[in-house]
């Protein structure tokens, strides 16, 4: 894991002062509230329907176990003994006071963490594969990378009041889990017909409103050359992206409205005015850092461990467990545990200050120290040995972390909605809930297999309901909740947006409606084949059906 | 509205000509874009110092064939959120501009010190706040991760010191 140096510690405690100084004007009324918005939302700082709301960064969503006790401390101390992990894989909790915030980011610093950056039109905590460093498919750890863009686009002064706000996820497997087409800017290492490795850089993908898919820039850029490309990119966008109306600021719309080739022009054009630029420091600092992440000290072990099987078939749940809740570790004996934070009637994402602590702990004895979190809103144990699975499960489960339903339709992706956010037009968690109660047999669950549910509470699609595979939308009408359910969404490597089914039904009405959807799947599924799979050989005309046709 | 320069206040020694001001025989000057492009021939032989006010809407580019005879830029923040001139000016300072560039419209005090670290090295700043509260508010940080910055003495790039032995990337002249 990287670990701050003298320069990262005083950059951090520099920036925390500064907050500090800020916040008092703002209290001491020197600052209005117009003036002290953007300052406090570059600090995470969000003004919410009940109270101020703190949005902490974890880059590239991992964890050390002290980092992840820190963040139990604070939800004890200073918030109501919980937090939420959202899709971008940082942890927001939501009853903060203005007057503590100061204190919070001292404490987040203690632990080399920050919130630098997590709202605000600037460059947003840069996304990753939950796996990374462990997964099975991987062809190079794509964090030391994250971490380089982290700094890069840390108080970057030329990119800190863009036209709207800039998000960038990067993947280095084949098997995309980061989502990096919907995203600003998606970085995807690969290999070239020579067997060089080199990122295709992908712009303008988003959700929103106008949910759109990234255009390919560049092919096989060099990896020592990212800084600079991306600069480029920004600058593009910083001067023509559009700001007379916040909805169409997004930088898919500048690539969409002048197409994507005059967009790829612009930004080579924009690269290649400033030929002079070297880029032997960003090599070395990325060497520099790429040793932080040198894979942990893995024992040569064997791949059949007894103990591990015979547990297995002794208890069927751990069993259940094992299957959905683990996935192939690019070593011999070990392998990945994914905790789902989707306990059947919780809130997607929500850990208790408890809840933390015991993952910490299994971490820190289980995991080499370290914890990931998904943009799917759960936690994964990166490196757990099988002779170690069991003790892990047991300890999980007296602690209600043990839901087996990674993957599965209760494992739902919900935005906070009506509920905390003050953007929301309705509510998410309820539905969440209902749905998951709807679902709570987990050998039911498992028949019906891979399935992604996501759900939004507005059109600005915090929960991307756009790529869910079942994706559903709350809206209002005249001040009335309803609900529009899209079929057919993908984040992956063939990423896709939901086609929207038909008119929306009340929030009563849905996990109905998702029943007949799932019903009518499993109907009309062939052998082994999964959701998104069936969708697209037979396409929305069978789900329109059985949702409309009797009503 | 009081000209903040090098960590004080200083008197303007420009005039901004509106467009159909006339001429004046040797004052330093600025005009608009547009009467710089109409009236170029005129202006080249002024025999004062002149400048350019430059909408941020334009491109840096147009600026290229004028950018040798002119003393000051002065760029547009029509509101502070609006952050289009960042990029211009550091264009213009990666086109290898050296005279003045200058900040006006919608400056605040904790937007300072990017506005100095991309080249900007005066500032329209409204009399809301004392000097103090400016300069404190510019030089909060002393440490910056991006290359190739302007920035005064004291002032870091983290990491041209972690990888000394490599010259930063251009060497920037330092600014107030």
């Amino acid at each position: 894991m990287y670990r701050y140096d003298e320069f990262d510690r005083q950059f951090v405690l520099e920036r925390t002062a500064q907050f500090r100084d800020q916040a008092e004007r703002r209290l001491s009324g020197e600052l209005t509230e117009e003036e002290f918005r953007p300052l406090r939302l570059m600090n995470g700082l969000y003004l919410q329907l009940h109270a101020y709301m703190l949005r902490v960064a974890i880059p590239y969503g991992t964890l050390s176990s002290k980092q992840m006790h820190q963040l139990a401390y604070i939800a004890d101390k200073w918030d109501r003994g919980y937090g939420h992990f959202t899709t971008r894989q940082n942890i927001q909790y939501n009853w903060i006071k203005l007057e503590d915030t100061a204190d919070i980011l001292q404490a987040l610093a203690d632990v080399e963490m920050h919130a630098i950056q997590t709202s605000g039109n600037c460059i947003r905590n840069v996304t990753t594969d939950h796996w990374a460093g462990a997964a099975a498919d991987e062809i190079a750890d794509p964090r030391p990378v994250g971490e380089l863009l982290r700094q890069w686009s840390s108080l970057h002064p030329e990119f800190s009041f863009l036209p709207r706000k800039f998000k960038i996820a990067i993947t280095g497997a084949p098997n995309d889990r980061a989502a990096v087409k919907v995203h600003d800017i998606g970085l995807r290492l690969h290999r070239n017909a020579k067997g060089q490795a080199g990122w295709e850089v992908m712009v303008g993908g988003g959700q929103g409103r106008t949910p759109m898919i990234a255009v390919t820039v560049r092919e096989h850029l060099p990896e020592n050359e990212l800084v600079p490309y991306l600069e480029a990119i920004m600058r593009v966008y910083n001067l023509y992206g559009r700001r007379d109306n916040k909805y169409k600021a997004r930088i898919k719309i500048l690539v969409h409205e002048i197409g994507a080739e005059k967009f790829r022009s612009e930004v080579e054009a924009e690269y290649a005015r400033h030929p002079h630029q070297t880029t032997e420091v960003e090599e070395r600092e990325l060497a520099r850092i790429a040793k932080y992440f040198a894979p942990p000290r893995f024992e040569k072990l064997s791949r059949f461990v007894p103990q591990f099987e015979e547990a297995k078939l002794k208890d069927k749940d751990f069993g259940r467990w094992v299957k959905n809740n683990t996935a192939a570790h690019h070593v011999d004996g070990y392998t990945i545990v994914n905790i789902s934070l989707k306990a059947t009637g919780e809130i997607p994402g929500d850990a208790t200050g408890e809840q933390m602590r015991v993952m910490a702990d299994l971490a820190e004895h289980y995991s080499f120290d370290e914890l990931r979190v998904s943009h799917a809103q759960n936690i994964v144990l990166p490196h757990v040995k099988l002779s170690d699975v069991h003790a892990v499960w047991l300890k999980l489960k007296a602690h209600n972390l043990a839901e087996a339903n990674y993957g599965l339709v209760g494992d739902i992706i919900a935005c906070p909605g009506m509920d905390y956010c003050s953007l929301a037009t309705a509510r998410s968690i309820p539905i969440s809930q209902a749905i998951s109660r709807k679902f709570a047999d987990a050998r039911k669950q498992e028949e019906i297999g891979a399935i992604k549910i996501n759900i939004s509470g507005c059109i600005n699609a915090c929960g991307h309901h756009h790529v869910g595979h079942i994706g559903i939308l709350g809206l209002d009408k005249k001040g009335e909740e309803f609900f529009q359910i899209t079929l057919g969404g993908s984040s992956s490597e063939n990423a896709s947006i939901g086609t929207i089914l038909g008119p929306g039904f009340a929030g009563h009405e849905v996990p109905d409606a998702i029943e007949k959807i799932v019903d009518t799947y499993i109907k009309l599924r062939s052998p082994g084949e999964e959701f998104l799979s069936t969708y697209r050989r037979i396409g929305p005309q069978p789900f329109k059906e059985a949702l409309y046709a009797a009503a | 509205m009081p000209l903040l320069k090098q960590n004080a206040f200083v008197a303007d020694q420009w005039s901004h000509l509106a467009d159909e001001d006339a001429l004046p025989d040797s004052a330093a000057i600025t005009v608009s874009l547009a009467r710089l492009q109409k009236e170029w021939d005129t202006l080249a032989k002024h025999p004062g110092q002149f400048g350019v006010r430059l909408p941020n809407t334009v491109r840096e580019a147009e600026l290229a064939p004028f950018l040798p005879r002119l003393a000051l830029v002065i760029v547009t923040f029509p509101a502070f959120n609006d952050g289009r001139s960042y990029s211009i000016a550091r264009q213009l300072r990666l086109e290898g501009y050296q005279g003045e560039i200058r900040a006006a419209g919608n400056v605040l005090p904790d937007q300072l010190q990017f506005m100095r670290q991309v080249g900007i090295d005066s500032f329209d700043v409204s009399d809301r706040f004392p000097l103090d509260s400016w300069l404190k508010a510019s030089r909060q940080m002393s440490l910056a991760y991006q290359r190739g910055l302007y920035r005064p003495v004291g002032e870091r790039e983290v990491w041209s010191e972690r990888h000394r032995g490599f010259d930063a990337w251009e060497e920037q002249p330092h600014a107030g």
